[in-house]
């Protein structure tokens, strides 16, 4: 039971741990990377390096005051950041750490994870609608519009990597990849995949949902207190989870030169693609979320379309 | 389809590269307890009284300063000295009013009021933040080292008789001028 083995107790509570102080830790890490970028400096003042600048914003967030507006309606005011939150740290349940490392090997692990980001979008739209706020209303409408939008061409674009392993199971994928990542059979599909990543995770440039500067961060105006900092943990969640699977899926998950375990090869992998999100933060303006529609169903569908037509067609062809 | 490729993807790749080459070249901030920035010597902060080069007070209680200040943060009451000097009585200046738009300092007539280059007045209570004369007179000259009012003036006080100022001509009696 105590052992370091798929589904025993030990690794199921090691991965909660771990995986809600890495989102925690992430909060200090974009703002260091982003000030780097930024030519400042960031926050360097809490602690060594400012490491300790996340205990004081989790002290903060906990002595505010959790408060209900009373126009809101209760129920689902309360709910929403519970599903998300709920739903993001579900996802990590067929995530594949390492060959003796995860919390259960599902055979439809690539449905699952489709399955909760499109639960995740409940909680966004019910926390924008059960605010009674303008602001949030129309920080709900924009999600369900770019959930619409991105979901089709996110599942379509997995399935080329489905149909070169012949499985939905996540550990399979990785042991397919020992004799080739993904990423080169199936660049086409990393990429879509890394554009709908960033809109699932509501990041920068796709964090149209939430755009701080245009409705004044949309869906959780009126959240305060730990239910804010449910929403606010639960997307730096999501940008982990977004990495584990690109990392998974198209870059051979804990494969990788054996003087390193691969756990560390996962948490790697993982923290450049981390980085890189972070850097999309700090480059990229944000597109009006018409033109993320236009560009998601008229650009990036046809072409995964096409990728998932000619992956087959190869597959077919050399079997 | 050439155009869509340069401006969507080769522009933020472009993008991308530029900014993260950002990361060798040093930051801009200022680390600013630790680091002190060089202060102009006409920067306008603090307020001061100053003394004149004799070490008597500069300020002759005139209330042109109060009257320019825009905000009235600046009150203040005459008094005479047996030797007929003019002093203020009391002068107060309430910094929690004070925008340092330096009006006092342009319209003082004896270089008395002074703004500095001192910017650290934060208090923790409001009361704080209002300053009486012992606070705002420095020992010093300030800005102007050798400006002395009562020598250069017409004013007549014990010791200083009409006509004996700096520059100043022996006052006419005009009714010595008969033909």
């Amino acid at each position: 039971m105590f052992v370091l083995e798929v589904g025993s107790v030990l690794t199921i509570g090691l991965i909660l741990a771990v995986v809600i102080v890495v989102a925690a830790m992430l909060i200090w890490v974009e703002r260091r990377l982003l000030s780097f970028w930024q030519e400042r400096l960031g926050p360097n003042r809490v602690g060594w390096f400012g490491l300790l600048q996340v205990v004081a914003d989790m002290i903060k967030i906990f002595t505010k005051e959790d408060w209900i507006p009373p126009f809101a309606d209760r129920f689902s005011f309360v709910i929403a950041p519970a599903i998300i939150m709920s739903v993001v740290l579900l996802s990590f349940a067929v995530i594949p750490f390492a060959p003796n490392i995860g919390v259960v090997d599902s055979n439809v692990g690539v449905l699952f994870i489709l399955a909760m980001a499109s639960l995740g979008a409940y909680s966004v739209m019910l926390g924008g609608l059960s605010s009674d706020n303008k602001y949030a209303l129309l920080g709900s409408l924009r999600a369900a519009a770019q959930m619409v939008s991105y979901e089709v061409f996110m599942g379509i674009s997995l399935l080329g990597v489905v149909a070169l392993s012949g499985s939905f199971n996540l550990r399979v994928i990785v042991e397919a990849q020992a004799d080739g990542w993904y990423v080169i059979p199936q660049f086409a599909g990393f990429v879509i995949f890394l554009i709908a990543g960033i809109a699932e995770s509501h990041r920068l440039p796709f964090d149209i949902p939430e755009a701080e500067q245009e409705i004044c961060s949309g869906y959780h105006t009126e959240y305060s207190g730990m239910k804010f900092g449910m929403f606010f943990v639960a997307e730096y969640i999501g940008l982990v989870l977004v990495s584990s699977l690109i990392t998974v899926l198209f870059f051979g998950g804990w494969l990788g030169p054996s003087f390193l375990p691969p756990i560390i090869w996962f948490a790697i992998k993982s923290s450049m693609f981390i980085a890189f999100f972070i850097l999309l933060r700090a480059a990229i303006p944000r597109p009006r979320y018409d033109q993320l529609m236009n560009y998601g169903w008229l650009f990036l569908l046809p072409v995964s379309l096409l990728n998932l037509l000619v992956t087959g067609a190869i597959i077919l062809s050399t079997q | 389809m050439y155009t869509l490729i340069k401006d969507t993807l080769l522009s933020q790749v472009r993008t991308l590269w530029m900014v993260f080459l950002k990361i060798f070249t040093k930051a801009d901030t200022v680390e600013y307890p630790d680091v002190q920035p060089y202060m102009f010597p006409r920067w306008r902060g603090r307020i001061i009284l100053s003394r004149d080069p004799d070490g008597e007070e500069r300020c002759v209680a005139c209330n042109l300063c109060a009257v320019a200040c825009p905000v009235d943060c600046i009150a203040l009451q005459k008094a005479e000295t047996e030797d007929g000097r003019w002093y203020p009585e009391f002068f107060r200046i309430n910094f929690s009013r004070c925008i340092m738009c330096g009006f006092c300092e342009e319209a003082c007539p004896t270089n008395a009021i002074q703004l500095t280059p001192d910017f650290e007045m934060a208090e923790y209570a409001r009361q704080d933040m209002v300053w009486e004369k012992e606070d705002l007179l420095i020992d010093g000259t300030g800005k102007y080292h050798d400006y002395n009012y009562y020598r250069v003036a017409g004013k007549q006080i014990a010791g200083k008789d009409k006509g004996e100022a700096l520059n100043e001509a022996p006052p006419v009696d005009v009714r010595s001028l008969l033909p």
